[in-house]
C-alpha cells in the first residue's frame, strides 16, 4: 500500500509516495536525497523542528527567538515547547547559546537563534 | 546642507539591503552606507522565527532571526557605516539621499548609486474591503507575528485567519502552539495562497480547516472583534447569498498580500510597473532611473529570501560597475521582455543589449505540471528549461547566457507539454 506525503524540507513541497516492501520503506517523487529521508521519517515515526521563543530577561525586546539543532519527534514537541515556555533566559546573549541541554532526552539541543545585548 | 559624497546609499537594512551593503564592500567600493528606520538591522527576519530560511544561500534550514543574523555579523566585521532608527526622507532624481534621525538630526548624502532596499508592506483591512464595524482585533499577519515573537503579547484569545499565504499559515500554527484557538484559515481563491509544505506542517500538523473560495464579508464588534461571517464566493469572487456563516472570535488575522513600498522610488520619478508594483528594472537591478536600482521585495514579492538576498548582491554589482565606469557609456536602447503564455511577469523587464549571465525570475499564471519555461527571440529559443511542476505561489527562476546579439522581440512562455 502506498500512502501519500508532501514533503516539508524545503519549499518545493514535493509529493512523496512511500511504499512498505518487506519491512523496507521505498520512497518515489522525491526529488533529492533529503525527500527520501523525509518520507521514511514521516511514514515511520514524523520528525519536526523546535522554533519559538522563551522569556527573555535584561535585554531590548522580552523574547528570545530559539530553534532546536535537529529534529524533535512529533508527538513530544508540545512538550517541549511547554518545557521552554517555563524557562527564563538572561542577556546578554550569542548566537547559537544553549539555551536547554538535551530537551527532555531527545538528544536535541535547544539554541538562541540570534544575538541579544544588555539593554 | 552639508552633503557628504558617498558610492552607496542602501535604503533598507532588511535582507535585501544587508546582502547588497556586503556586497559593494566585496567589490571594492569605499564609502557603503547603510540606512535602516527600525532600531535594529535584520528587517522583517527578525520576527520570523521558524526555520525554513538559507537553503539556497547557506546550503541549511535557518530561522530568519538566524538568517539575518549570520548577514549582520558579516556586515559588522566591514567598515560598511550603519545608521540605524534613521528614516530616509527623500532621494532626489540627483541622487541625493535625505534622512533624519533623533542624535544627528537632517542628514543628507550626494550617493553616486542607490540601492533600494525598502522591502514590501502588508495589504491591510481597507484594501481587501470587509463590510461591518472597525472593532480593535482586527490585525495583519506580520504585526500578529511582532506581537507574539518579539513583544511576547498575546493578542487574542480565538482567532479567524483570512488569507492562505505563507505568513498566514505560519502564523496559524504560533498562535496555535501559544495556547490560541484558530478556529480556520479562509481563502478567497480557489486555491491554497503559500507553499503546500506550509499547509502540512502549519495546517494539517495542528488539524486547522482550510476552508477554500471562502471569505470574510463583515467584521462585528463594537470596541472589541466580537466575531466574523463568512461566506462561498462564486468564480468571480462574488459572495453567494445563503451561504454566510458567524463565527465568534476576537481576532481577525489578515494575510492578503505584499505590495512593494515604493513612496521614496515614485517621488524619485522611477517607473513602477503596473504587475509587479515595483521598479522596472534591467538585469542589473537597475532602475529607469540611472544609477538607482532596486533590490529584494521592493522590486517584487520574493517567495523566498535567498532571491532577495542574490538581487541585493546583483544590484551591488550593477552600482559597482557604474561607479568603476564599466558600463558602456553610449545610451543603448533597452529591450522589453515580454510575458507571454502562463507567465504573469519577468523580472528583469529589460535588458540591456550586452553579453553576460542573467538570472530571470517569474511567476507562472496557473499551477502547470510537466512544462517548459522558453526565452524567445523572434520566436527562437534562446533557452528552455523543463520543469515537473510550477505553481504561481511560487517564484521560478532561469539562467541565461545572454549574447549581445540578440534583439528582437524577447518573450518569456510557460508551456505544458501536450499528452
Amino acid at each position: 500500500m502506498k500512502t501519500e506525503y508532501t514533503c516539508i524540507i524545503c519549499p518545493r513541497s514535493c509529493d512523496l509516495e512511500v511504499e512498505e516492501k518487506d519491512g523496507a520503506c521505498i520512497v518515489s517523487g522525491n526529488r533529492c536525497k533529503r525527500g527520501e529521508e523525509y518520507g521514511i521519517n514521516e511514514h515511520l515515526h514524523p520528525k519536526r523542528m523546535i522554533t519559538t521563543t522563551v522569556k527573555l530577561e535584561g535585554g531590548n525586546s522580552r523574547c528570545l527567538p530559539v530553534i532546536s539543532d535537529g529534529f524533535v519527534p512529533k508527538e513530544l514537541l508540545t512538550d517541549c515547547l511547554d518545557y521552554l515556555y517555563g524557562i527564563t533566559i538572561k542577556a546578554p546573549v550569542k548566537l547559537h547559546d544553549v539555551v536547554a541541554e538535551n530537551i527532555l532526552g531527545t538528544g536535541v539541543n535547544v539554541l538562541a537563534a540570534r544575538d541579544v545585548e544588555k539593554g | 546642507m552639508n552633503k557628504t559624497l558617498i558610492d552607496v546609499a542602501v535604503i533598507g537594512g532588511g535582507p535585501a539591503g544587508l546582502a547588497a551593503a556586503l556586497k559593494a564592500k566585496e567589490e571594492g567600493l569605499e564609502k557603503v552606507v547603510l540606512i535602516e528606520r527600525d532600531k535594529e538591522l535584520g528587517g522583517i527576519l527578525n520576527q520570523c522565527i521558524h526555520d525554513g530560511f538559507g537553503l539556497i544561500r547557506f546550503g541549511k534550514q535557518l530561522s530568519g532571526c538566524e538568517y539575518s543574523q549570520r548577514y549582520i555579523h558579516m556586515v559588522r566585521k566591514t567598515d560598511i557605516e550603519i545608521h540605524t532608527d534613521t528614516m530616509v526622507l527623500e532621494i532626489t532624481p540627483y541622487k541625493e539621499v535625505y534622512a533624519i534621525n533623533q542624535s544627528e538630526g537632517v542628514l543628507c548624502w550626494q550617493a553616486k548609486t542607490v540601492i533600494l532596499a525598502m522591502g514590501c508592506r502588508e495589504r491591510t483591512r481597507p484594501q481587501v474591503g470587509i463590510l461591518g464595524t472597525r472593532p480593535a482585533g482586527v490585525l495583519t499577519a506580520g504585526a500578529v507575528q511582532k506581537y507574539i515573537n518579539v513583544q511576547g503579547f498575546k493578542p487574542g484569545q480565538k482567532a479567524v485567519i483570512l488569507g492562505s499565504g505563507d505568513i498566514g499559515m505560519i502564523m496559524a500554527r504560533r498562535m496555535t502552539l501559544e495556547h490560541m484557538e484558530v478556529e480556520g484559515v479562509y481563502e478567497v481563491m480557489p486555491n491554497l495562497g503559500g507553499l503546500r509544505r506550509n499547509k502540512v506542517q502549519c495546517l494539517d500538523d495542528y488539524d486547522i480547516p482550510l476552508h477554500l473560495s471562502t471569505t470574510v464579508v463583515r467584521v462585528h464588534g463594537k470596541k472589541r472583534l466580537t466575531g466574523v461571517t463568512v461566506a462561498k464566493v462564486d468564480e468571480k469572487r462574488k459572495p453567494i447569498s445563503g451561504t454566510e456563516r458567524y463565527i465568534s472570535c476576537d481576532l481577525l488575522v489578515l494575510s492578503v498580500g505584499l505590495i512593494p513600498e515604493n513612496e521614496l522610488s515614485r517621488h524619485a520619478g522611477i517607473r513602477i510597473h503596473p504587475v509587479t508594483k515595483g521598479p522596472e528594472v534591467n538585469q542589473y537591478m537597475e532602475t529607469s532611473l540611472p544609477g538607482v536600482f532596486a533590490a529584494g521585495n521592493v522590486s517584487a514579492v520574493f517567495d523566498l529570501v535567498d532571491y532577495v538576498s542574490k538581487t541585493g548582491e546583483i544590484a551591488a554589482q550593477g552600482a559597482a560597475r557604474e561607479i568603476k565606469q564599466l558600463k558602456e557609456t553610449a545610451p543603448q536602447k533597452l529591450l522589453p521582455v515580454t510575458p507571454g503564455e502562463n507567465i504573469s511577469f519577468t523580472l528583469p523587464q529589460c535588458i540591456r543589449p550586452e553579453d553576460g549571465t542573467i538570472t530571470f525570475y517569474m511567476r507562472v499564471k496557473k499551477s502547470m505540471e510537466k512544462l517548459t519555461i522558453r526565452l524567445l527571440c523572434d520566436g527562437e529559443v534562446i533557452k528552455a528549461m523543463k520543469l515537473l511542476v510550477a505553481n504561481p505561489p511560487e517564484m521560478v527562476s532561469m539562467t541565461v547566457d545572454w549574447k549581445k546579439e540578440y534583439k528582437g522581440e524577447i518573450v518569456m512562455e510557460g508551456k505544458e507539454e501536450q499528452g
